[in-house]
């Protein structure tokens, strides 16, 4: 079940078709933990300011998308190890999730992401009754 | 040569570090066929445009440019701050960054993806121009570290006058 609580959509690809932009889109790193109240999402978004984060969540599907602002206009590239470009990554939350309750803080470029399980999936400890 | 530490959660996306300095070797030849090679790798992973499942082998990575007064270099550093980091140039021309990432605070949870790494790191750079070392600056905002570091006179492109009859 841990396994296939969480699998990933796409490799980005959805974002494709509707970049308008000619620099690459990038699947960004995720670490994903369950408690038994919520799933946190920890993401990489380096250069994603707040207010250029999308977050999507509808019918299990969650989707992240960052666009990141160009960074070195008017200068000359030398020498590169990593593209600069926008993030997009989505799961598929087959939890059930209260999306009234999502929360999300973006710092330092790490998005952390609380996505509360309704009340209705969360463990309980069932009283088994007997003969005394 | 600085030794590197950079452990990742999972073996199945990362790969270990090898060697972490760069440079601009003295041979003109040499220095070409490496940098179409970078320029081959960079080329490929726009196309796959797919950070999660490419290999990292040395951390940070790091983007160099210039203008006429600067070199502009670059590392993308998400969690991190400005204080965890330790930012070095010596001998004119050589950066150091050294700094360390902490693991994140799961608690007792159950872990479905580890993708991200943590640990310690640190890069070697030798840069193409003399730099004045005394006036380097570094910023870091949203997860990304921007040193500038000024040429050196010296290293500034400069006009020459040409003198007529």
């Amino acid at each position: 079940m841990a396994q296939e609580l969480m699998k990933k959509q796409s490799n980005g690809n959805v974002a494709v078709a509707e970049r308008t932009r000619t620099a690459g889109t990038y699947t960004p790193r995720f670490d994903i933990v369950e408690t038994k109240d919520e799933l946190v999402l920890y993401g990489d978004l380096p250069g994603v300011p707040k207010d250029h984060l999308d977050i999507h969540f509808e019918n299990g599907q969650l989707e992240i998308q960052g666009k990141v602002e160009p960074r070195h206009t008017n200068r000359e590239f030398v020498y590169g190890e990593y593209g600069i470009g926008d993030f997009y990554r989505s799961f598929n939350v087959s939890e059930a999730i209260d999306a009234e309750k999502i929360s999300a803080e973006l710092r330092n470029g790490v998005l952390t992401l609380h996505l509360p399980k309704t009340e209705s999936v969360k463990p309980r400890k069932i009283a088994v009754k007997g003969d005394k | 040569m600085l030794n590197t530490l950079w452990r990742p959660f999972s073996n199945d996306i990362f790969e270990p570090l090898g060697s972490s300095g760069w440079g601009w070797p003295e041979n003109p030849l040499a220095e070409m066929n490496r940098l179409s090679a970078e320029m081959d790798r960079m080329f490929r992973r726009f196309g796959m445009g797919d950070r999660a499942e490419q290999p990292v082998v040395t951390y940070p990575a790091l983007d160099l440019w210039q203008d006429e007064n600067c070199l502009y270099v670059e590392a993308e550093l998400p969690g991190m701050a400005i204080d965890d980091l330790e930012i070095y140039v010596t001998g004119g021309n050589q950066l150091s960054i050294r700094g360390e990432r902490n693991p994140p605070i799961g608690g007792s949870g159950t872990w479905h993806r580890q993708e991200r790494g943590y640990g310690q790191f640190s890069r070697l750079l030798t840069l193409p121009c003399e730099v004045k070392t005394n006036e380097v600056d570094a910023e870091f905002k949203d997860g990304v570290l921007t040193i500038t570091l000024p040429k050196s006179e010296a290293a500034k492109p400069r006009r020459l006058a040409i003198k007529g009859e």
